[in-house]
């Protein structure tokens, strides 16, 4: 497979043909019918996925960035368009291309007016993600971060339900606000780089290794990107656009949102916040606050998730709880630790999607996201039943799924760094199988004792298709993650590696040293 | 020479100008004050030309074509409030309040 | 060094194949043909049988084999990740043989009474492919290498026991019993990973093989992180095999199918947390606390909840509470240092336990038919409406005996062995520490208990007048072959299992000691020789017959099955036997100490006040609000009046002019 694909020169336009083929898709979909716009727009996603598939048998298991594109955009600034995908970034573009045809299917009769701009920005919103987690030019990054930023406030506030321009506006105020920190701290870099080095670039690698200029300036820089990454991620306590922004969205973008958009902020950390300022993150008083909130993020998510009404709040909610473990991962800096917060994002993108959708088949059926107006579905819905107690075991984490083997990863491995804060985030787990299982025993269980009820329909074909691929991730991943995690582990490594390189030894030795061979 | 004076009666003239559109209700009466303002200007920019050269009297000659424009706007825009209101009273205008 | 693993012992995947098979096909078959009941009986009990006969094989191999190291059987890497390395990878030696055994033995057994007894259920399928899915978790639950993979199985099998107590969902109650079991299980879990963290920050490894062998060189005796580690774990065994103070989930798990409580409630699942910590036994013989803590915990809840057991109607709930204790003698066993006496009450548990539930199973379903058959609605599981049941029912009535003496621990019965053994070692380690003693006295009170209420629930189910009603007796009548034939078989098992292990005394003694001596023998290197002289032996046999015998006489005589009234009618308790009908209040105390003001807390402070009002409410939309105040404020320079617009510029003009031409 690998050999066939490097014959056709599949590492050189991959990731061009990625962020060209949806816009070209949005072009086609506007100028035709309304009635062709979702088929056209699946096919695209379609064959999207099917390019970006090649990635993972060409992908060698290295730390290096592959597929790499580089071209000069705005020679005068030196502004490159430079792309790259490495361990930490190939999952998360696989992750986008997998949901977003699932989520065009996932639309198809949810969204019944102005088809023809909705599958258009869908479309256009897979170029902005999965630019962002390809771009290598800081200046490309942050235009793509934005680029989806637009889409995404249409998707939600016109198709969305009762209060959607609330939450849409408050969904783009809100992220707009840490994101144009962030891009007053990407031009400080950049100046501070270029009057130091004579040479002045947006290059990723150029930024990083002369970051060490910056150094008077990096708690404050730190702050702006961390900020600008923490609200997506979301970290308690700048989470409280996500419930609004969830429950008012369509079901592909909450899909979407909580699958994709939530990682960026995660990603950023990985990529950019991290590696950048070492000294400041392992700052013990940085670490500190991080780990806390992190950890506050996992219980109380939980516990606040417990006593939800509403079915996408209480998985929004959830979400903030499964993000704490990524932070807690990320931030305990081991091996496993930061494998296990890659895996928890692709596993949160895989379950939580699928816990969305199933929220969206019920609301199409029944108009309603009450928990309290179901109840006894199992009776009527089995096939629907069956794949939900599936769906919420697997973000349960429960063993022999792919929640379990995050949230292991993450846990054993921060064990090291901070013994309490993940024993307190143990206990996360418990709250967990408390929220969903009450949650889906008044979905599923107990009496059918409501008349409009009685005649729901079970999943069809096309339901089955949406979720088919996700339930196939779900076992997949926790029964054989061994070549996911090959893959992330170089990627991983060096990152660690680059970190712990260029940390103020100090605070390295205060923090103890983790396990790194 | 007469500068002096000149620059006085000048400095009177914007004066009553300015004292005309702050303390007037009437909008035609501003508009004069605001003519007074605009003259007294000109008178300054020719006194002062005498020393400075004929740049003011040029600059004289492009004020008074922008004071015609503006009478000839504004006394349009003054008629057209007037039909819909029937008084020139700039305290009965707040429509531009935020 | 791995010994070279034999050809019928690397069959052991197919153990494990096998129900996951069954599961699948029955899955697919309860939403494709969920009529087909004569191909889900056919699957659902063939692959357990066929799994039998392959665990016998696998059985055979080990015991051939002989070998002092267990065979590692590894199928791929599941958590590569750095220094971890988790393996998908079975070990197979003496214990996992044991409990290979027992899983699939008594597993195919329950799997046969099934097909009689959930035959006219419409979810059959649904039952048989839960009931292969339990069995699929609990093979890797025994069989599991690492700790990671027992893990899965640790939880596959919460999981599946959360399924079949909520089998029947449409009742509330029942939904409730399984969501309880999944979230107390799952507390005992969170302490197993924990465990599981401390471990290999400790050893850099998770797999049993490698953390017992450095164990004893890495752990001091006594040390802090040796004893957490085992406190941790046995907060996971608490949990899983219901032991104070996690116990609660139990009984009230009987809310689901009958051979449920007695395949997973009973014989097997409950007992995962025995089995664990005779697993690890290094671990625990280097953490003298902590055995001590499993020896108190296991003493007291044996205690505790035969009390509670004496005053039950709920003819399973009574079996229960007895599972709970009898579990507890299991942990007393673990915890003085006598694992192998503990997996030898956990095998004769599981026929006898079995055998007794399976047996209120065929009393229930009569009883379910009779009242069916009159259209009454009385509770079928409580004594008070049974009684006289022998004459109806004389198999089920002389096997269920058969069980009750060996609980009871009647010469030669199984039980009397095992529970013997576990007494007799506690007393041992009196010399050591008087504390020991106590224990052992707290576990002959429990023996006495347990003859007592045993004989009282087989008094009030099988003697005396019947008070079934009038019409429905005729009704009452014995199950078909495929229940009692099982019962059959148990029955033997519960008669004859004490052959096991025998004591020393006597001829043909202590066969599993030896069997069990490569997996114990490491651990029992920090244990103290443990001697028992002849004479003590024997009167200590004597004694536990003593009390077996005191326990049932004091039933009979005390307790008049002529005296009860139905249930319908009658009397409530008072006294002290209204604390023990309630349960000593726990589930209560439960409520309302740690669910309602978990529920109030995140309802009320961290929901609506925290989250909606502090954050949201003050933080983001406060900023909001500020920001529209501000605006707020510019507009109000905007008068609209050109006279305020004037005056303003001109100030201005001033104020430029001034600062200008300073």
């Amino acid at each position: 497979m690998a050999a066939l694909l490097t014959g056709i020169g599949y590492e050189r336009w991959v990731l061009d043909a990625l962020l060209v083929l949806p816009l070209v898709g949005a072009v086609i979909v506007m100028l035709r019918p309304a009635a062709e716009a979702k088929r056209l727009a699946l096919w695209v996603a379609v064959v999207e996925f099917v390019v970006s598939a090649g990635l993972w048998w060409t992908f060698e298991a290295t730390a290096a960035m592959q597929f790499t594109v580089a071209r000069p955009w705005i020679p005068a600034w030196g502004i490159t368009y430079r792309l790259g995908v490495d361990g930490i970034s190939l999952f998360l573009v696989l992750l986008t291309t997998l949901t977003m045809p699932l989520a065009v299917l996932g639309s198809w009769t949810y969204i019944t007016e102005r088809e023809r701009p909705y599958y258009a920005l869908m479309l256009v919103l897979t170029t902005g993600m999965l630019g962002v987690f390809v771009a290598l030019d800081l200046f490309v990054f942050y235009v793509f971060w934005e680029i989806m930023l637009v889409p995404m406030y249409f998707i939600i506030g016109v198709w969305g339900g009762a209060r959607r321009l609330y939450a849409a506006i408050k969904f783009f105020l809100y992220t707009f606000l840490g994101s144009l920190l962030m891009f007053v701290a990407i031009l400080i870099i950049y100046v501070l780089v270029g009057r130091a080095t004579g040479q002045y670039s947006f290059a990723y690698e150029h930024l990083l290794g002369n970051i060490a200029v910056a150094q008077p300036w990096a708690f404050w820089l730190f702050g702006a990107f961390a900020l600008a990454f923490a609200i997506k991620v979301p970290m308690f306590p700048f989470h409280t656009w996500l419930p609004d922004a969830h429950v008012e969205a369509p079901t592909a973008g909450s899909v979407i949102l909580a699958g994709i958009l939530l990682k960026m902020g995660t990603y950023g950390f990985l990529r950019f916040a991290v590696p950048f300022f070492p000294d400041v993150a392992l700052h013990p008083g940085v670490q500190a606050t991080v780990v806390t909130l992190a950890v506050v993020g996992i219980v109380y998510g939980a516990l606040v998730a417990m006593v939800q009404p509403d079915f996408k709040k209480l998985i929004a909610y959830s979400s903030v709880s499964h993000l704490g473990f990524v932070m807690l991962g990320i931030w305990a800096l081991t091996l496993q630790s930061v494998q296990g917060a890659i895996v928890i994002m692709l596993n949160h993108g895989i379950s939580t999607g699928a816990l969305f959708f199933l929220a969206g088949m019920l609301y199409e059926r029944r108009h309603s996201r009450d928990i309290a107006a179901f109840g006894g579905l199992a009776k009527v819905t089995p096939a629907f039943a069956a794949v939900l107690t599936i769906v919420s075991l697997s973000s349960i984490g429960l063993p022999g799924t792919n929640g379990f083997v995050g949230e292991f990863l993450v846990l054993v491995g921060s064990f090291g760094t901070y013994p309490w804060a993940t024993v307190i985030a143990t206990t996360g787990v418990i709250f967990a199988a408390a929220y969903l299982l009450w949650a889906i025993q008044r979905i599923l269980f107990q009496k059918l004792d409501k008349k409009e009820n009685e005649g729901l329909p079970d999943l069809s074909a096309r339901e089955l298709l949406v979720l088919g691929p996700m339930l196939a991730c779900i076992v997949w991943v926790g029964v054989y993650p061994a070549p996911i995690l090959r893959r992330i582990e170089p990627a991983a490594q060096a990152l660690i590696m680059q970190v712990e390189r260029s940390a103020d030894p100090a605070t390295t030795v205060a923090r103890g040293t983790p396990d790194v061979d | 020479m007469l500068l002096g004076p000149a620059l006085a009666v000048s400095a009177i003239l914007f004066s009553i100008g300015v004292g005309g559109v702050l303390l007037r209700r009437n909008a035609i009466v501003i508009f004069m004050s605001v003519e007074l303002m605009l003259n007294a200007v000109n008178l300054t920019f020719v006194a002062l030309s005498q020393q400075l050269g004929p740049q003011g009297q040029v600059i004289v000659f492009f004020v008074m074509a922008v004071a015609a424009a503006e009478a000839a706007v504004g006394l349009a825009i003054m008629l057209a409030i007037f039909r819909h209101r029937e008084t020139v009273d700039i305290e009965a205008f707040s429509v531009l309040r935020g | 060094m791995m010994p070279e693993v034999p050809a019928s012992v690397s069959l052991v995947w197919l153990v494990v194949l096998l129900p996951l098979l069954g599961f699948l096909a029955n899955g697919t078959l309860s939403f494709a043909r969920p009529t087909a009941t004569r191909a889900v009986s056919a699957v659902g009990a063939g692959v357990l049988v066929a799994a039998f006969v392959v665990a016998v094989a696998v059985a055979v191999g080990v015991a051939r084999g002989a070998p002092e190291e267990p065979y590692v059987v590894t199928y791929w890497s599941w958590m590569p990740a750095g220094e971890l390395s988790v393996d998908l990878a079975f070990q197979v030696d003496q214990l996992s043989t044991v409990m290979l055994l027992v899983v699939t033995g008594v597993g195919a057994l329950i799997h046969l009474f099934s097909i009689g007894y959930m035959g006219a259920d419409p979810g059959y399928a649904r039952y048989f492919s839960y009931l292969n899915l339990f069995v699929f978790f609990m093979l890797l639950l025994v069989l599991g290498a690492s700790f990671p993979v027992m893990f899965v199985g640790w939880e596959g099998v919460g999981l599946c026991s959360y399924l079949l107590i909520g089998f029947w969902f449409e009742d509330k109650v029942n939904a409730d019993a399984g969501k309880k079991a999944f979230i107390m299980n799952r507390i005992g879990d969170a302490g197993f990973l924990v465990a599981m963290f401390l471990i290999f920050q400790a050893t850099g490894s998770l797999s049993f093989q490698e953390v017992f062998r450095q164990a004893p060189a890495t752990f001091e005796v006594g040390g802090t992180t040796i004893t957490l580690i085992t406190l941790a774990l046995f907060l996971g065994c608490t949990g899983k095999s219901a032991q104070i103070p996690l116990y609660t989930w139990l009984p009230d798990a009987m809310a689901g199918p009958t051979p449920v409580s007695a395949l997973i409630h009973a014989a097997t699942m409950v007992t995962a947390g025995v089995y664990l910590v005779a697993r690890t036994n290094v671990l625990f013989a280097l953490a003298p606390v902590s055995s001590l803590v499993v020896a108190a915990v296991g003493a007291v809840t044996a205690l505790f909840a035969a009390t509670i057991a004496l005053k039950q109607w709920d003819i399973k709930r009574i079996l229960a509470y007895s599972t709970v204790s009898q579990l507890g003698y299991m942990f007393l066993g673990v915890g003085v240092g006598a694992w192998t006496s503990g997996i030898f009450h956990l095998a004769t548990h599981a026929f006898f336990k079995a055998l007794l539930f399976l047996g209120s199973g065929s009393v229930i379903h009569a009883l379910h038919h009779a009242y069916h058959a009159t259209h009454r609605h009385e509770d079928a599981q409580d004594v008070r409406n049974m009684g006289g049941l022998q004459r109806h029912m004389p198999w089920t009535a002389a096997l269920m005996w058969v069980a009750t003496l060996a609980i009871a621990g009647v010469p030669p019965f199984s039980g009397f062995f095992s529970k013997d053994e576990i007494l007799s070692r506690a007393f041992t380690r009196g010399h050591e520490a008087p504390v020991f003693y106590v224990l052992w006295a707290i576990g002959v009170a429990a023996a006495v208990l347990t003859a007592f209420y045993m004989t009282r629930m087989m008094l009030y189910t099988f003697h005396g007048p019947n008070r079934t009603g009038d019409k429905e007796r005729e009704h009452l009548h014995e199950a078909p072959w495929i229940m009692t034939g099982p019962l059959v078989v148990l029955g033997v098992g519960a008669v004859a299992g004490g052959v096991l292990n025998l004591p020393h005394i006597l001829p043909a003694a202590g066969w599993l000691d030896m069997w069990l001596e490569p997996v114990t023998e490491t651990g029992a290197l920090f244990l103290p020789e443990l001697h028992l002289e002849a004479g003590t032996e024997w009167r200590l046999l004597l004694g536990a017959t003593v009390v077996a015998a005191l326990g049932i006489g004091t039933a009979w005589r005390l307790l008049d099955p002529a005296a009860l009234r139905p249930a319908a009618e009658a009397p409530a308790e008072l006294g002290f036997a209204r604390v023990l009908a309630r349960k000593y209040y726990v589930d209560e105390i439960y409520d309302a100490l740690i669910v309602r003001p978990f529920v109030w807390l995140s309802d009320r402070v961290l929901w609506k006040a925290a989250d909606a009002f502090v954050i949201d409410g003050v933080g983001v939309n406060g900023a909001a609000q500020v920001a529209r105040f501000a605006g707020w404020v510019g507009t109000r320079l905007q008068t609209g009046h050109v006279g305020t617009y004037v005056g303003l510029f001109v100030l201005g003009t001033l104020a430029l002019l001034r600062v200008l031409t300073r």
